[in-house]
């Protein structure tokens, strides 16, 4: 989809950002560019919709060289998302968003149709469009940024650093948000991060690069973990990717049956913590029986759950499940319903019977 | 008649003092802005560029009035003088401004804009210019007011406005036509002030959106 | 024209003796001097509590916004009128021409100096409160300090505002560069006034010059480095 052919970009004052990178950008998923400061990851991104001019080598897009396409056109068909959102002040989100519709030329009502379509899409609502960015909260004016990117329908949509500037709250939501729009409309997205955990949760390829500009390692999040390429990949990853790399491991963690009571059922003191449940058959919390007194569940006595384990979630989540739950056995469900529950033996077993390597 | 002058005349030299002030800030600002815009675009320009028009104010008003007649062989009467010379000296204090406030305008917005493939004057015309609107008119106001003090130097040289009754009320060693030569003078510019800041407001919509989440 | 001013600046006897250029560039600087002295003895002062309390600075912009809008020539005249008759000696002269340069002078000053106060980094002023300075403290080794290129800043284009207006004061009849305009003006030589006009233009850009080295200076360049960056 996108390629880089020895692409090398040279400063002036001879500083080196790229370093003869050659990659392919798959269609479809995002791809993720991660390292460290001043590894040229930004300028790899700007380089696709010549932000930045490469010194050498070529850039193709489905085959076409970007540097036989006119700068302005070139960008019009591209998406592009920034750190701050870079929104226009003193537009409102609307206007924002039919930026590159009107530019392209559409007309006044197919480019609003397509404007209100993707502010919806980014979940904003009809009401918020009319007003101006700075009466939106940070998260709201991201989501803005990627309203805008959308607007056209573009094949290719670059961000660069899109979450790092919002709270990790947000973020997440911000994370989610940008893979279910992926997965729904089977873009292309290239991403350029620091932060190697929103890589390794986000990527479908992740291209590590390192100082001066060079392509370290190019694999899935599982890969990278599971056979880093080299010392600075692995010291990149970071020292628990032993632990991280269970988050791509799915295994088949045998629940065991677990008994589960009602609000206002009786149980009696002594028979340490039950699991409450509602008439749905979903999880409401653990009750403390392990001594006291007994009687009937009252909802005010009921401690949190930890983490819930869906069925076939990944070992990483199934463990957390088992340690974050006070009684010790990690919750897991089905479509909302609790099936049963794991304590952490049981994950190890799984993990190990799976031979103990991932992907 | 006030301050023993008649009405008339202060409303007559009122408009010669508007004409002589007004006139050359529109045509400053116009060579402002193609000016201000090439010192942010080519960086190395804005320091000489800052520099020269800085030259310009230095130069006495007195002085640049009683110059330019021989330097643009006009008659030392001729309007053209004044209006002349208020021109650079609005270009001297704008182009200043005009570059501020384009280099105001946030570098993510303006590279967002570009990223979105405006080309450079459509950018600059529909994303930036916008963006210096409070800045500009920062200047603009300043540029007025000065623009009005100084204008009634010309006084000095005999081109008629309000400056004429100072050098009548000096002469005639009478109060009266100064007191009421500055308050016009004074009125005069707060006006334009007031005017171009309500115009900087009805500009920038966006300023006033209470933050409202 | 232009030969006949070269002419007349070339001259030697232009220079010299007491109505020369010499002289009179002594008298403009001395007038210039005083007032600007005096309006930042006012300013300063004013500008660092606006600035360091944030209070009366909305007073201080529309007041410094009216000041400006007042015409100097006029009030020079009302200045004179009034002074003049109660007055002797060359002081009867001066002290108007003084009293109008001061107000014309006060406020770039002023906002120079509020401004720059203003622009020091929230995060060292909090700093210094944190090391436990008190608030004088706070002002002259933080605030002034940081202060400073805004401040000279305001005070070189007053001292713009008043050499070119200290021009228009020898209307009044007192010495100064002025003189070679007004009185070239009287007796129609077009040399003289055009000879003067230069002479002006050049001692202000001298001035402008020496402040600028004085700024250098003294502003620490510390800040000149961060305003690079």
């Amino acid at each position: 989809m996108i390629r880089f052919e020895s692409v090398t970009k040279r400063y002036p004052d001879g500083t080196t950002a790229v370093d003869d990178l050659s990659l392919e950008v798959p269609r479809g998923g995002i791809t993720v560019f991660v390292g460290p400061s001043g590894c040229g990851k930004t300028t790899s991104l700007r380089m696709i919709n010549r932000m930045v001019e490469p010194t050498e080598g070529r850039i193709l897009i489905n085959d076409e060289d970007v540097a036989d396409r006119k700068p302005a056109r070139l960008r019009r068909s591209i998406g592009y998302v920034i750190q701050h959102a870079g929104l226009f002040p003193h537009r409102t989100v609307l206007a924002n968003v039919m930026t590159v519709p009107t530019l392209i030329g559409w007309d006044k009502g197919r480019a609003r149709t397509a404007a209100m379509e993707a502010i919806e899409k980014v979940g904003l609502t009809a009401d918020q469009a009319s007003r101006y960015p700075a009466q939106l909260s940070g998260g709201q004016q991201q989501r803005v940024g990627v309203a805008r990117a959308l607007a056209s329908d573009p094949e290719v949509v670059l961000m660069d650093e899109p979450f790092s500037a919002v709270d990790p709250l947000v973020r997440t939501d911000l994370q989610n948000e940008v893979r279910r729009l992926q997965r729904e409309l089977g873009i292309t997205v290239v991403l350029v991060t620091h932060d190697i955990d929103e890589a390794i949760s986000l990527g479908d390829h992740v291209a590590v690069m390192r100082q001066g500009g060079h392509l370290a390692q190019l694999a899935s999040p599982g890969e990278l973990l599971t056979e880093p390429a080299d010392d600075f990949v692995a010291s990149f990853v970071g020292k628990d990717r032993g632990y991280r790399k269970l988050g791509f491991t799915t295994t088949q963690v045998e629940s065991d049956p677990e008994e589960t009571v009602a609000l206002g059922e009786d149980v009696p003191a002594g028979r340490g913590w039950v699991l409450a449940v509602d008439e749905d058959g979903q999880p409401l919390g653990w009750v403390d029986r392990q001594g006291g007194s007994g009687g009937p569940v009252r909802e005010e006595e009921l401690h949190r759950m930890g983490s819930l384990a869906e069925v076939g979630d990944s070992a990483r989540v199934f463990l957390d499940a088992a340690l974050s739950a006070p009684s010790g056995r990690g919750v897991v469900v089905e479509d909302g319903r609790v099936v049963g529950t794991v304590v952490p033996e049981r994950v190890l077993e799984a993990i190990r019977a799976r031979g103990g390597s991932a992907a | 008649m006030i301050g023993g002058v008649a009405w008339s005349t202060v409303g007559d030299l009122l408009l010669r003092h508007l004409y002589l002030a007004g006139v050359p800030l529109l045509v400053g600002l116009l060579i402002s802005l193609p000016l201000g815009w090439l010192a942010t675009r080519y960086r190395w320009l804005a320091p000489p560029m800052i520099a020269g028009t800085g030259l310009l104010y230095t130069i006495p008003s007195l002085a640049l009035f009683i110059l330019l007649p021989l330097l643009l062989g006009t008659r030392v009467l001729d309007d053209a003088n004044v209006l002349v010379a208020m021109t650079l000296y609005s270009v001297a204090l704008l182009t200043r401004t005009v570059a501020d406030g384009l280099g105001s305008v946030p570098g993510a917005t303006r590279q967002a804009a570009t990223a979105m493939g405006y080309g450079e004057l459509r950018r600059t015309l529909v994303v930036d210019l916008p963006l210096a609107v409070p800045v500009i008119t920062a200047g603009l106001r300043v540029a007025a007011v000065s623009n009005v003090s100084i204008v009634s130097v010309a006084a000095l040289i005999g081109v008629s406005q309000l400056g004429q009754l100072f050098t009548e009320g000096f002469n005639r060693n009478d109060m009266g036509p100064i007191v009421v030569g500055i308050v016009a003078c004074v009125a005069l510019a707060l006006v334009l002030d007031a005017g171009i800041a309500l115009l900087s407001r009805v500009l920038t919509p966006w300023l006033r959106a209470g933050v409202a989440r | 024209m232009i030969s006949l001013t070269w002419q007349w600046l070339i001259d030697p006897a232009t220079w010299t003796g007491p109505g020369g250029i010499i002289a009179q560039s002594i008298t403009h600087l001395r007038i210039s001097v005083v007032a600007l002295v005096l309006a930042a003895l006012v300013a300063v002062p004013v500008g660092l509590f606006i600035g360091h309390t944030g209070r009366g600075r909305w007073l201080a912009i529309n007041l410094a916004g009216a000041f400006r809008a007042i015409p100097s020539l006029g009030v020079l005249f009302v200045a004179t009128l009034l002074l003049l008759p109660r007055l002797s000696g060359d002081l009867a002269f001066e002290l108007p021409v003084v009293l109008v340069l001061v107000l014309l002078a006060v406020p770039p000053v002023l906002s120079g100096t509020y401004a720059g106060v203003e622009a020091v980094d929230p995060a060292a002023r909090d700093a210094a409160r944190g090391v436990g300075m008190t608030e004088t403290q706070i002002l002259w080794q933080v605030e002034f300090p940081a202060a400073l290129p805004l401040l000279i800043s305001g005070l070189r284009s007053a001292m713009l505002q008043i050499i070119a207006t200290a021009t228009i004061a020898a209307i009044v009849g007192i010495g100064g560069l002025g003189r070679y305009l007004i009185d070239g003006q009287a007796s129609r030589q077009y040399e003289v006034m055009a000879g003067g006009a230069i002479v002006v233009a050049l001692l202000a850009l001298l001035v402008d010059l020496v402040m600028a080295g004085v700024q250098r200076i003294v502003v620490s360049p510390g800040l000149v480095v961060a305003k690079e960056h």
